[in-house]
């Protein structure tokens, strides 16, 4: 008797300990998912709510509802123009084989498709972009850094202009960039659109600035003992810079990057929309021209990806430092 | 009597403050033998680390110079291997990668691959971290980062070794630990050491010589103390040998009697001013 009260207690006591745990796995489910599905259900109502409250020239402001429609239209759309390029390609090579087998001596030419640029297009130029410029400004940024963070002489002659330059917005230079390369970028057989260089050269430049001072921070902050370290093992300097410098360094340079990366993606999206050139910022602007009763929830649609993809990319650049950083604890904010 | 190894020649050393020059050493001059284990003691702020680095090459003597086997050295340099107070390892590589950076650095063109690996083992093996070789230094505690700091220094095969209060960071029982380690690695080895401590039973302990500093500003050796008790040494026989207690006391007195700090720091001023009056009127 007394032996069976011992084991059911121990019994309830095991299930005692078992349903913290329980409970705590729970509360971390609840944390990670519910509350934040709550929070995007609660922010769904009240943009609906007012959205139906505001009246624009252009009929009601769109609310999710009328957006997620404008999602399905814009990827069927895309799809449609799809098949009307592949129709086109069809026929040409159609026309090429009649007349290649009436005349031999015909060198048929490939025209390309110049049908209008779908929304999927535009997210995938824009992304282009956004990510040469970016890995441009780095190749640029990350040796600058480190020179500038290794010579306090250097540092003190090139610092006033970073600190010049870096406040300026990279679409004041717009016109100066558009106007340069129309000069300097002439090609009769271009490899890259102009426009595609424009968007470039601004997303590099704002780019450049936090990534070089970061780097050079990063530098210029590493533990002297380390550097001693260096110093007494004579390390030659490129092996100094390789094997101490830029490890050392890493955790801020990623910061710059990180940083510029978010700049450089807001940037782009605003010189596209005011230099016409293509990208998901163009397509925002055609949408406020075309002025349809469509076109406020192909733009919300617009934003939400622009919201997404900026999110992605930052998401993909803390991967990057984890796999790259020895300092996880850096990496995880 | 064997040969000198080191000599620190009558080193000066001023540094430029905002308040003028500070002079932190006045005419040191030490001469080491071959094998020789010297302590450095004084209070903080004699300037015991600042000899340690101009011996390095991290500091350059305002006057005087550091003289290694016959020859002037004004640089760091591997053959004066340093022992730094919070290990510095590189945090991004392993015990072994930290040990082979320095390795491959001095052996690159003496020695095969399969040697350098051999020799990062055998130091790791030395200060008994060849369980850890694949560890980070964020993973493994303070004594053994430090003993893996040692491995890296002794790995260099240095003239003479440089330590600066090696022990300094570590807990009393961890501390007394590393103190064996290293007597028992010095007794294999028989390095030339310098050890920078403010801990006199390591410093009596460990070493052949102490030199005993006088407190700064113009800091130099005011007294050196024999330490001839037989090696092996063993701090439990020890602490009830008169010989050692005796050289306790010696150096117990210099510190806490002829070098008290609360002393030096109410003579201080008035020297401070009398040196800037002295200054005034040479500038007049």
């Amino acid at each position: 008797m007394s032996n069976a009260s011992i084991a059911s207690n121990s019994k309830i006591t095991f299930l005692n300990i078992n349903s913290p745990t329980l409970k705590a796995n729970l509360t971390k489910v609840a944390n990670q998912v519910v509350i934040p599905i709550v929070g995007i259900m609660v922010f769904l109502l009240m943009w609906s709510v007012a959205a139906q409250n505001i009246d624009t020239s252009l009929g009601k402001f769109p609310g999710p509802s009328a957006v997620s429609e404008q999602f399905k239209s814009l990827y069927t759309e895309h799809n449609a123009e799809r098949e009307k390029e592949d129709a086109f390609y069809e026929r040409q090579k159609k026309r090429n084989e009649a007349r290649m087998a009436e005349d031999p001596d015909y060198s048929p030419r490939i025209r390309a498709y110049t049908g209008k640029e779908t929304f999927l297009d535009q997210i995938f130029t824009s992304l282009k972009t956004v990510m040469s410029g970016f890995l441009l400004a780095a190749i640029i940024a990350v040796p600058l850094g480190i020179a500038i963070g290794l010579s306090k002489t250097l540092n003190t002659a090139v610092n006033p202009i970073i600190q010049i330059f870096k406040p300026v917005s990279p679409l004041a230079w717009l016109p100066l960039v558009t106007m340069v390369v129309s000069a300097l970028y002439v090609t009769p057989d271009p490899v890259v659109p102009k426009s595609f260089i424009n968007s470039l050269i601004t997303v590099t430049l704002c780019c450049l600035w936090p990534m070089v001072i970061n780097t050079a921070v990063g530098v210029a902050s590493i533990d002297s003992d380390l550097v001693n370290v260096s110093r007494v093992l004579r390390l030659p300097a490129l092996r100094h810079v390789q094997k101490v410098v830029i490890p050392a360094s890493i955790p801020m340079i990623f910061t710059g990057m990180r940083l510029s990366l978010g700049i450089a993606w807001m940037v782009l999206i605003a010189a596209e929309m005011l230099a016409q050139n293509p990208g998901l910022g163009k397509f925002v602007w055609d949408e406020f021209q075309n002025g349809s009763s469509d076109s406020l929830a192909r733009i919300m649609a617009a934003v939400i990806v622009i919201g997404f993809i900026g999110f992605l990319l930052d998401r993909m650049m803390l991967q990057i430092q984890r796999f790259a950083s020895w300092d996880k604890a850096s990496a995880s904010r | 009597m064997n040969k000198v190894v080191l000599d620190i020649s009558h080193v000066d050393m001023e540094f430029d403050t905002p308040g003028g020059k500070f002079k932190a050493l006045d005419d040191v001059d030490l001469q080491i033998s071959k094998g020789e284990f010297v302590s450095l003691i004084g209070h903080s702020g004699c300037g015991k680390s600042t000899v340690l680095n101009i011996v390095a090459g991290l500091y350059q003597a305002t006057r005087g110079g550091i003289i290694l086997n016959g020859k002037e050295v004004n640089e760091p340099g591997p053959e004066r291997a340093v022992v730094f107070q919070n290990h510095s390892l590189l945090p991004w590589l392993t015990s072994y990668e930290n040990v082979e950076l320095a390795v491959k650095q001095v052996f690159k063109k003496t020695k095969s691959k399969a040697e350098i690996k051999e020799w990062v083992e055998h130091n790791l093996r030395l200060v008994h971290m060849d369980h850890a070789m694949n560890k980070r230094p964020s993973e493994i505690s303070g004594g053994m980062k430090q003993r893996v700091g040692i491995a890296r220094a002794l790995s260099m095969q240095p003239d003479i070794l440089l330590m600066d209060e090696p022990f300094g960071a570590l807990d009393a029982l961890t501390r007394s630990h590393m103190q064996d380690s290293l007597m028992e690695i010095q007794n294999e080895l028989n390095n030339t050491v310098i050890m920078i401590t403010h801990d006199v039973d390591e410093a009596v302990l460990l070493s052949d010589r102490i030199v005993m500093m006088t407190n700064g500003p113009e800091a130099t050796i005011g007294e050196i103390l024999d330490i001839n008790l037989e090696r092996p040494r063993d701090r439990i026989a020890l602490s009830e040998d008169k010989e050692y207690t005796h050289l306790r006391h010696e150096v117990l007195t210099f510190l806490y009697e002829k070098q008290r700090k609360i002393e030096t720091i109410n003579t201080k001023k008035p020297q401070a001013s009398e040196e800037k009056k002295v200054k005034d009127s040479h500038a007049a």
